[in-house]
Protein backbone atom coordinates (compact mmCIF):
# COMPACT_ATOMS: atom_id res chain seq x y z
CA UNK A 1 0.00 0.00 0.00
CA UNK A 2 1.70 2.84 -1.24
CA UNK A 3 0.47 5.09 1.81
CA UNK A 4 2.38 2.70 4.19
CA UNK A 5 5.03 1.24 1.82
CA UNK A 6 6.20 4.67 0.35
CA UNK A 7 7.22 6.28 3.51
CA UNK A 8 9.48 3.28 4.41
CA UNK A 9 11.49 3.49 1.19
CA UNK A 10 14.86 2.44 2.24
CA UNK A 11 16.91 4.12 -0.31
CA UNK A 12 15.06 8.07 0.70
CA UNK A 13 16.11 7.04 4.26
CA UNK A 14 19.56 6.73 3.19
CA UNK A 15 19.43 9.64 1.27
CA UNK A 16 18.12 11.62 4.45
CA UNK A 17 20.25 10.12 6.65
CA UNK A 18 23.36 11.52 4.53
CA UNK A 19 21.98 14.80 4.67
CA UNK A 20 21.51 14.64 7.97
CA UNK A 21 25.55 13.52 8.81
CA UNK A 22 26.08 16.82 6.46
CA UNK A 23 24.06 18.90 8.67
CA UNK A 24 25.51 17.49 12.07
CA UNK A 25 28.89 17.63 10.92
CA UNK A 26 27.94 21.78 10.00
CA UNK A 27 26.87 22.17 13.30
CA UNK A 28 30.19 20.29 14.93
CA UNK A 29 32.07 23.03 12.98
CA UNK A 30 30.11 26.12 14.88
CA UNK A 31 30.91 23.89 18.15
CA UNK A 32 26.93 22.62 18.29
CA UNK A 33 25.03 20.14 19.82
CA UNK A 34 20.95 19.65 19.21
CA UNK A 35 18.96 18.11 21.61
CA UNK A 36 15.15 17.46 20.02
CA UNK A 37 12.89 16.54 22.56
CA UNK A 38 9.79 14.11 20.93
CA UNK A 39 6.66 14.60 22.72
CA UNK A 40 4.59 11.38 21.84
CA UNK A 41 4.77 7.99 22.63
CA UNK A 42 4.21 6.75 18.93
CA UNK A 43 7.16 8.69 18.01
CA UNK A 44 9.14 7.13 20.81
CA UNK A 45 8.29 3.91 19.66
CA UNK A 46 8.49 4.67 16.07
CA UNK A 47 12.21 5.96 16.59
CA UNK A 48 13.25 2.90 18.47
CA UNK A 49 11.48 0.55 16.45
CA UNK A 50 13.26 1.80 13.29
CA UNK A 51 17.14 1.97 15.19
CA UNK A 52 16.85 6.14 13.74
CA UNK A 53 19.14 7.28 17.18
CA UNK A 54 21.58 4.93 15.72
CA UNK A 55 21.50 6.49 12.31
CA UNK A 56 22.07 10.33 13.63
CA UNK A 57 25.46 11.78 14.22
CA UNK A 58 26.72 12.31 17.48
CA UNK A 59 25.98 15.59 18.43
CA UNK A 60 21.96 15.54 17.44
CA UNK A 61 20.25 13.70 20.54
CA UNK A 62 16.62 12.21 20.31
CA UNK A 63 15.25 12.82 23.94
CA UNK A 64 11.77 11.35 24.85
CA UNK A 65 9.49 13.27 26.52
CA UNK A 66 6.00 13.46 27.96
CA UNK A 67 4.35 11.79 25.43
CA UNK A 68 3.23 8.78 27.14
CA UNK A 69 0.00 9.42 28.99
CA UNK A 70 -0.30 6.07 30.68
CA UNK A 71 3.25 7.74 31.75
CA UNK A 72 2.44 10.83 33.13
CA UNK A 73 -0.80 10.18 35.06
CA UNK A 74 -0.13 10.35 38.67
CA UNK A 75 0.06 7.35 41.03
CA UNK A 76 -2.66 9.18 43.02
CA UNK A 77 -5.02 8.62 40.10
CA UNK A 78 -4.64 5.09 40.22
CA UNK A 79 -5.32 5.54 43.95
CA UNK A 80 -8.97 6.66 42.84
CA UNK A 81 -9.52 3.82 40.46
CA UNK A 82 -8.68 1.77 43.42
CA UNK A 83 -10.97 3.45 45.80
CA UNK A 84 -13.75 3.78 43.36
CA UNK A 85 -13.75 0.06 42.83
CA UNK A 86 -13.17 -0.41 46.16
CA UNK A 87 -16.75 0.68 46.38
CA UNK A 88 -18.62 -1.72 43.99
CA UNK A 89 -17.90 0.30 40.51
CA UNK A 90 -16.93 -1.73 37.27
CA UNK A 91 -13.82 0.58 36.70
CA UNK A 92 -13.43 0.21 32.81
CA UNK A 93 -9.82 1.13 31.41
CA UNK A 94 -7.48 0.81 28.14
CA UNK A 95 -5.13 -2.14 28.65
CA UNK A 96 -2.00 -0.93 29.53
CA UNK A 97 -3.39 1.70 32.75
CA UNK A 98 -4.01 -1.79 34.65
CA UNK A 99 -0.71 -2.32 35.82
CA UNK A 100 0.73 1.08 36.65
CA UNK A 101 1.34 1.16 40.29
CA UNK A 102 -0.59 3.25 42.21
CA UNK A 103 1.04 4.36 45.50
CA UNK A 104 0.55 1.54 47.31
CA UNK A 105 -1.38 -1.12 44.80
CA UNK A 106 -2.54 -1.68 41.14
CA UNK A 107 -5.52 -2.55 39.17
CA UNK A 108 -4.19 -5.98 38.32
CA UNK A 109 -3.46 -6.85 42.68
CA UNK A 110 -7.14 -5.09 42.93
CA UNK A 111 -8.77 -7.38 39.95
CA UNK A 112 -7.02 -10.14 41.92
CA UNK A 113 -8.73 -9.71 44.90
CA UNK A 114 -12.43 -9.28 43.20
CA UNK A 115 -12.41 -5.99 41.66
CA UNK A 116 -14.20 -5.48 39.11
CA UNK A 117 -11.55 -4.32 36.62
CA UNK A 118 -12.42 -4.28 32.77
CA UNK A 119 -10.05 -3.78 29.94
CA UNK A 120 -11.75 -2.08 27.33
CA UNK A 121 -10.52 -1.93 23.40
CA UNK A 122 -12.19 1.44 22.76
CA UNK A 123 -13.87 3.99 25.27
CA UNK A 124 -17.22 3.14 23.29
CA UNK A 125 -16.96 -0.26 24.82
CA UNK A 126 -17.29 0.78 28.07
CA UNK A 127 -20.34 3.02 27.64
CA UNK A 128 -21.99 -0.29 26.11
CA UNK A 129 -20.89 -1.93 29.15
CA UNK A 130 -22.83 0.38 30.90
CA UNK A 131 -25.94 -0.15 28.88
CA UNK A 132 -25.82 -3.38 28.81
CA UNK A 133 -25.52 -3.33 32.96
CA UNK A 134 -28.04 -0.58 34.28
CA UNK A 135 -28.03 -1.62 37.59
CA UNK A 136 -24.20 -1.22 38.01
CA UNK A 137 -21.89 2.63 38.42
CA UNK A 138 -19.29 2.01 34.99
CA UNK A 139 -16.14 4.05 35.37
CA UNK A 140 -14.21 4.93 32.50
CA UNK A 141 -10.44 5.98 33.68
CA UNK A 142 -10.75 8.57 30.79
CA UNK A 143 -6.73 9.99 30.50
CA UNK A 144 -5.13 10.74 27.45
CA UNK A 145 -3.91 13.76 25.30
CA UNK A 146 -6.29 16.04 22.52
CA UNK A 147 -6.33 13.14 20.15
CA UNK A 148 -7.94 10.44 23.11
CA UNK A 149 -9.73 13.83 24.60
CA UNK A 150 -11.87 14.74 21.21
CA UNK A 151 -13.25 10.93 21.02
CA UNK A 152 -14.17 11.18 25.30
CA UNK A 153 -16.40 14.21 24.61
CA UNK A 154 -18.50 12.57 21.89
CA UNK A 155 -18.73 9.92 24.08
CA UNK A 156 -20.18 12.03 26.87
CA UNK A 157 -22.42 13.08 24.44
CA UNK A 158 -23.71 10.07 23.41
CA UNK A 159 -24.17 8.68 27.29
CA UNK A 160 -26.56 11.54 27.60
CA UNK A 161 -28.35 11.23 24.64
CA UNK A 162 -28.91 8.05 25.64
CA UNK A 163 -29.95 8.84 28.94
CA UNK A 164 -27.19 6.41 30.15
CA UNK A 165 -27.42 7.46 34.09
CA UNK A 166 -24.75 4.84 35.08
CA UNK A 167 -21.64 6.09 33.00
CA UNK A 168 -19.21 8.11 34.58
CA UNK A 169 -15.34 9.07 33.79
CA UNK A 170 -12.31 9.69 35.83
CA UNK A 171 -10.93 12.29 34.04
CA UNK A 172 -6.99 13.29 34.13
CA UNK A 173 -6.62 14.60 30.44
CA UNK A 174 -3.58 16.52 29.32
CA UNK A 175 -2.92 19.10 27.55
CA UNK A 176 0.05 19.19 24.82
CA UNK A 177 1.24 23.03 24.65
CA UNK A 178 1.60 24.43 28.26
CA UNK A 179 4.07 21.22 29.16
CA UNK A 180 5.68 22.10 25.93
CA UNK A 181 5.82 25.37 27.85
CA UNK A 182 6.67 24.27 31.17
CA UNK A 183 9.48 21.81 29.16
CA UNK A 184 11.01 24.94 27.86
CA UNK A 185 11.35 27.16 31.30
CA UNK A 186 12.47 24.70 33.24
CA UNK A 187 16.48 24.87 33.98
CA UNK A 188 17.68 20.96 34.41
CA UNK A 189 16.83 20.65 30.88
CA UNK A 190 18.00 21.71 27.66
CA UNK A 191 16.03 21.28 24.80
CA UNK A 192 16.59 22.57 21.66
CA UNK A 193 14.17 21.43 19.40
CA UNK A 194 10.48 20.45 19.49
CA UNK A 195 9.55 17.21 16.88
CA UNK A 196 6.33 17.43 17.73
CA UNK A 197 3.33 15.31 17.89
CA UNK A 198 1.37 13.88 14.85
CA UNK A 199 -2.10 13.07 16.23
CA UNK A 200 -1.91 15.47 18.83
CA UNK A 201 -1.40 18.23 16.39
CA UNK A 202 -4.47 16.94 14.05
CA UNK A 203 -6.67 18.08 16.36
CA UNK A 204 -4.86 20.99 17.84
CA UNK A 205 -3.24 22.57 14.36
CA UNK A 206 0.04 24.04 13.73
CA UNK A 207 -1.24 27.48 15.30
CA UNK A 208 -1.03 25.89 18.58
CA UNK A 209 2.76 25.79 18.47
CA UNK A 210 3.17 29.42 16.96
CA UNK A 211 3.51 30.78 20.38
CA UNK A 212 5.95 28.17 22.08
CA UNK A 213 8.23 28.41 19.01
CA UNK A 214 8.02 32.20 19.02
CA UNK A 215 8.40 32.67 22.75
CA UNK A 216 10.85 29.86 23.71
CA UNK A 217 12.82 30.32 20.62
CA UNK A 218 12.79 26.57 19.51
CA UNK A 219 11.94 25.09 16.29
CA UNK A 220 8.62 23.33 16.11
CA UNK A 221 8.40 20.25 13.41
CA UNK A 222 5.83 18.32 13.26
CA UNK A 223 6.09 14.73 11.78
CA UNK A 224 4.52 11.69 11.59
CA UNK A 225 5.15 8.25 12.65
CA UNK A 226 6.58 6.36 9.40
CA UNK A 227 10.63 6.15 9.23
CA UNK A 228 11.26 8.89 6.50
CA UNK A 229 8.24 11.16 8.25
CA UNK A 230 10.90 11.49 11.50
CA UNK A 231 14.17 11.70 9.49
CA UNK A 232 12.16 14.42 7.39
CA UNK A 233 11.52 16.06 10.72
CA UNK A 234 15.08 16.01 12.01
CA UNK A 235 16.21 17.18 8.87
CA UNK A 236 13.35 19.81 9.02
CA UNK A 237 14.49 20.83 12.51
CA UNK A 238 18.21 20.97 12.13
CA UNK A 239 18.16 23.01 8.53
CA UNK A 240 16.63 25.47 11.06
CA UNK A 241 19.08 25.31 14.01
CA UNK A 242 22.16 25.92 11.18
CA UNK A 243 19.87 29.05 9.79
CA UNK A 244 18.95 29.68 13.54
CA UNK A 245 15.41 30.27 12.54
CA UNK A 246 13.23 29.19 15.03
CA UNK A 247 9.64 28.34 13.51
CA UNK A 248 6.80 25.78 12.96
CA UNK A 249 7.31 23.87 10.35
CA UNK A 250 4.63 20.94 9.35
CA UNK A 251 5.57 18.12 7.48
CA UNK A 252 2.59 15.98 8.03
CA UNK A 253 0.30 18.30 6.20
CA UNK A 254 -1.04 15.29 5.03
CA UNK A 255 -3.28 14.85 8.30
CA UNK A 256 -2.65 18.39 9.82
CA UNK A 257 -4.05 21.74 8.58
CA UNK A 258 -3.27 25.00 10.14
CA UNK A 259 -6.30 25.01 12.08
CA UNK A 260 -6.64 21.80 13.71
CA UNK A 261 -10.10 19.69 13.38
CA UNK A 262 -12.42 22.77 14.43
CA UNK A 263 -15.18 20.20 14.89
CA UNK A 264 -13.31 18.17 17.72
CA UNK A 265 -12.05 21.49 19.21
CA UNK A 266 -15.78 22.77 19.27
CA UNK A 267 -16.39 18.72 21.21
CA UNK A 268 -13.90 19.72 23.65
CA UNK A 269 -14.86 23.19 24.33
CA UNK A 270 -18.80 22.12 24.76
CA UNK A 271 -17.87 19.47 27.37
CA UNK A 272 -14.42 20.38 29.18
CA UNK A 273 -13.05 23.19 30.26
CA UNK A 274 -9.26 23.79 31.67
CA UNK A 275 -7.97 23.18 35.09
CA UNK A 276 -4.52 22.86 36.70
CA UNK A 277 -3.37 19.65 36.06
CA UNK A 278 -0.36 16.92 38.17
CA UNK A 279 1.66 15.25 35.51
CA UNK A 280 4.15 12.47 37.00
CA UNK A 281 7.74 13.97 36.65
CA UNK A 282 6.37 17.69 35.96
CA UNK A 283 4.26 18.83 38.71
CA UNK A 284 1.42 20.57 38.85
CA UNK A 285 1.32 22.91 35.38
CA UNK A 286 -1.83 25.39 35.39
CA UNK A 287 -4.21 24.94 32.73
CA UNK A 288 -2.49 21.73 31.50
CA UNK A 289 -5.44 19.71 32.10
CA UNK A 290 -9.21 19.08 31.38
CA UNK A 291 -12.25 18.23 33.20
CA UNK A 292 -15.74 17.91 32.47
CA UNK A 293 -17.79 20.97 32.94
CA UNK A 294 -20.05 21.51 36.14
CA UNK A 295 -23.41 20.89 33.84
CA UNK A 296 -21.94 17.61 33.17
CA UNK A 297 -20.74 16.56 36.51
CA UNK A 298 -23.34 13.53 36.48
CA UNK A 299 -20.67 11.91 34.41
CA UNK A 300 -17.95 12.78 36.38
CA UNK A 301 -17.09 10.00 38.71
CA UNK A 302 -15.03 12.24 41.32
CA UNK A 303 -18.04 14.76 41.92
CA UNK A 304 -20.18 11.39 41.40
CA UNK A 305 -18.53 9.45 44.31
CA UNK A 306 -16.78 12.43 46.12
CA UNK A 307 -13.58 10.66 45.39
CA UNK A 308 -10.38 13.20 45.45
CA UNK A 309 -7.47 12.67 43.32
CA UNK A 310 -4.38 13.31 45.52
CA UNK A 311 -0.84 13.34 43.92
CA UNK A 312 0.28 10.34 45.58
CA UNK A 313 3.43 8.46 45.98
CA UNK A 314 5.98 7.23 43.40
CA UNK A 315 7.34 4.11 43.99
CA UNK A 316 10.89 3.71 45.71
CA UNK A 317 13.94 3.98 43.25
CA UNK A 318 11.29 4.52 40.12
CA UNK A 319 13.05 7.14 38.63
CA UNK A 320 9.77 7.49 35.66
CA UNK A 321 9.53 11.00 36.66
CA UNK A 322 13.07 12.10 35.86
CA UNK A 323 12.48 10.15 32.13
CA UNK A 324 9.16 11.77 31.89
CA UNK A 325 11.33 14.84 31.71
CA UNK A 326 14.30 13.99 29.78
CA UNK A 327 16.62 14.81 32.48
CA UNK A 328 17.87 11.15 33.00
CA UNK A 329 17.71 8.24 30.46
CA UNK A 330 16.08 5.12 31.36
CA UNK A 331 19.48 3.70 31.97
CA UNK A 332 20.52 6.10 34.50
CA UNK A 333 17.61 4.30 36.58
CA UNK A 334 18.93 1.57 39.11
CA UNK A 335 16.18 -0.82 38.59
CA UNK A 336 16.04 -0.41 34.44
CA UNK A 337 16.37 -3.64 33.29
CA UNK A 338 17.15 -5.45 36.48
CA UNK A 339 14.29 -5.50 38.69
CA UNK A 340 12.05 -3.11 36.63
CA UNK A 341 11.18 -5.13 33.16
CA UNK A 342 8.11 -5.16 31.23
CA UNK A 343 7.12 -8.80 32.84
CA UNK A 344 7.23 -6.91 35.97
CA UNK A 345 7.40 -3.12 35.82
CA UNK A 346 7.70 -0.75 38.80
CA UNK A 347 7.09 2.19 37.00
CA UNK A 348 4.64 3.49 34.47
CA UNK A 349 7.22 4.62 31.87
CA UNK A 350 8.20 0.28 32.05
CA UNK A 351 4.34 -0.74 31.62
CA UNK A 352 3.04 1.12 28.60
CA UNK A 353 3.50 -0.09 25.08
CA UNK A 354 4.59 3.54 24.54
CA UNK A 355 6.64 4.46 27.32
CA UNK A 356 10.24 5.63 27.15
CA UNK A 357 11.88 2.58 29.69
CA UNK A 358 10.05 0.10 27.46
CA UNK A 359 10.96 2.02 24.34
CA UNK A 360 14.96 1.74 25.50
CA UNK A 361 14.17 -1.70 26.76
CA UNK A 362 12.68 -3.21 23.61
CA UNK A 363 14.91 -1.25 20.98
CA UNK A 364 17.28 0.23 22.65
CA UNK A 365 19.93 -1.83 22.45
CA UNK A 366 23.18 0.04 23.02
CA UNK A 367 21.71 0.73 26.94
CA UNK A 368 20.45 -2.27 27.50
CA UNK A 369 23.41 -4.43 25.97
CA UNK A 370 25.96 -2.32 27.90
CA UNK A 371 24.10 -3.26 31.22
CA UNK A 372 23.81 -7.19 30.36
CA UNK A 373 27.62 -6.58 29.25
CA UNK A 374 28.86 -5.83 32.58
CA UNK B 1 -8.10 2.74 7.01
CA UNK B 2 -9.48 3.01 4.06
CA UNK B 3 -13.41 3.91 4.10
CA UNK B 4 -15.03 1.13 2.53
CA UNK B 5 -19.09 2.37 3.39
CA UNK B 6 -20.77 4.54 5.54
CA UNK B 7 -24.09 2.57 7.64
CA UNK B 8 -27.28 3.45 7.99
CA UNK B 9 -26.43 4.68 11.15
CA UNK B 10 -23.92 7.19 10.57
CA UNK B 11 -21.08 5.02 11.47
CA UNK B 12 -18.66 3.78 8.89
CA UNK B 13 -16.81 0.52 7.61
CA UNK B 14 -13.67 1.15 7.08
CA UNK B 15 -10.99 -1.77 6.11
CA UNK B 16 -7.66 -2.65 7.15
CA UNK B 17 -5.23 -5.21 6.39
CA UNK B 18 -8.79 -6.82 4.54
CA UNK B 19 -10.26 -6.51 7.84
CA UNK B 20 -13.28 -4.08 8.50
CA UNK B 21 -13.68 -1.84 11.30
CA UNK B 22 -16.69 0.15 12.73
CA UNK B 23 -15.24 3.48 12.78
CA UNK B 24 -17.24 6.85 14.14
CA UNK B 25 -17.12 9.49 12.10
CA UNK B 26 -18.87 12.15 14.23
CA UNK B 27 -15.57 14.28 14.55
CA UNK B 28 -14.64 14.76 10.68
CA UNK B 29 -16.49 16.33 8.04
CA UNK B 30 -18.01 15.17 4.55
CA UNK B 31 -16.01 11.69 4.53
CA UNK B 32 -17.06 9.44 1.65
CA UNK B 33 -16.03 5.90 0.46
CA UNK B 34 -12.60 5.73 -0.75
CA UNK B 35 -11.32 8.28 1.99
CA UNK B 36 -8.37 7.36 3.79
CA UNK B 37 -9.38 8.11 7.86
CA UNK B 38 -7.11 8.34 10.82
CA UNK B 39 -8.07 6.61 13.22
CA UNK B 40 -8.25 6.85 17.04
CA UNK B 41 -9.77 5.25 20.17
CA UNK B 42 -12.29 3.95 17.57
CA UNK B 43 -13.11 7.50 16.28
CA UNK B 44 -12.02 9.04 12.96
CA UNK B 45 -9.96 12.28 13.96
CA UNK B 46 -8.92 13.32 10.28
CA UNK B 47 -9.15 12.59 6.36
CA UNK B 48 -5.88 11.74 4.39
CA UNK B 49 -5.48 14.23 2.36
CA UNK B 50 -4.35 12.51 -0.93
CA UNK B 51 -2.74 15.34 -2.77
CA UNK B 52 -0.61 16.15 -0.17
CA UNK B 53 0.36 12.65 0.31
CA UNK B 54 1.23 12.13 -2.95
CA UNK B 55 3.78 15.35 -3.25
CA UNK B 56 5.60 14.49 -0.33
CA UNK B 57 5.94 10.34 -1.55
CA UNK B 58 7.32 12.24 -4.94
CA UNK B 59 9.63 14.10 -2.86
CA UNK B 60 10.79 10.56 -1.38
CA UNK B 61 10.93 8.84 -4.78
CA UNK B 62 13.39 11.70 -6.00
CA UNK B 63 15.48 11.82 -2.94
CA UNK B 64 15.21 7.89 -4.11
CA UNK B 65 16.58 8.11 -7.10
CA UNK B 66 19.52 10.24 -6.28
CA UNK B 67 20.98 7.34 -4.24
CA UNK B 68 19.99 5.43 -7.11
CA UNK B 69 21.91 7.01 -10.19
CA UNK B 70 24.79 7.49 -7.84
CA UNK B 71 24.99 4.02 -6.53
CA UNK B 72 24.96 3.39 -10.68
CA UNK B 73 27.89 6.01 -11.56
CA UNK B 74 29.61 4.36 -8.57
CA UNK B 75 29.62 0.92 -9.74
CA UNK B 76 30.27 1.84 -13.34
CA UNK B 77 33.68 3.38 -12.36
CA UNK B 78 36.57 1.14 -12.72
Amino acid sequence: MKYIDGFRNPEAAAQFVRQIVAQGRALDEQGRRVHVMEVCGSHTMAIGRYGIRSLLPGNVELISGPGCPVCVTAPGYIDAALALAGRGAIVATFGDMVRVPGSDSDLTACRSQGGDVRVCYSPGAALELARRQPDRDVVFLAIGFETTIAPMACLVEEAQRQGVKNFSLLTAFKRVPPALRALLSDPEIRIDAFLCPAHVSAIIGTLAYDPIAADGRVPCVIAGFEPLDILYGVHGILAQVLNRQAKVENLYARVVRPEGNPKAQAMIARFLEPVDAAWRGLGVIPASGLALRSEYAMFDAAKKFGIAVCPGRQQAGCRCGEVIKGKIRPSACALFAKVCTPENPVGPCMVSAEGTCAAYFKYGLPDKTQGEKK
Amino acid sequence: MKLAEIRADGKGLAELDGCRHVVDLSLVNGVSPGAYLIVHAGYAIETLDQESADATLSLFEEMAKEVASETRSANAEP
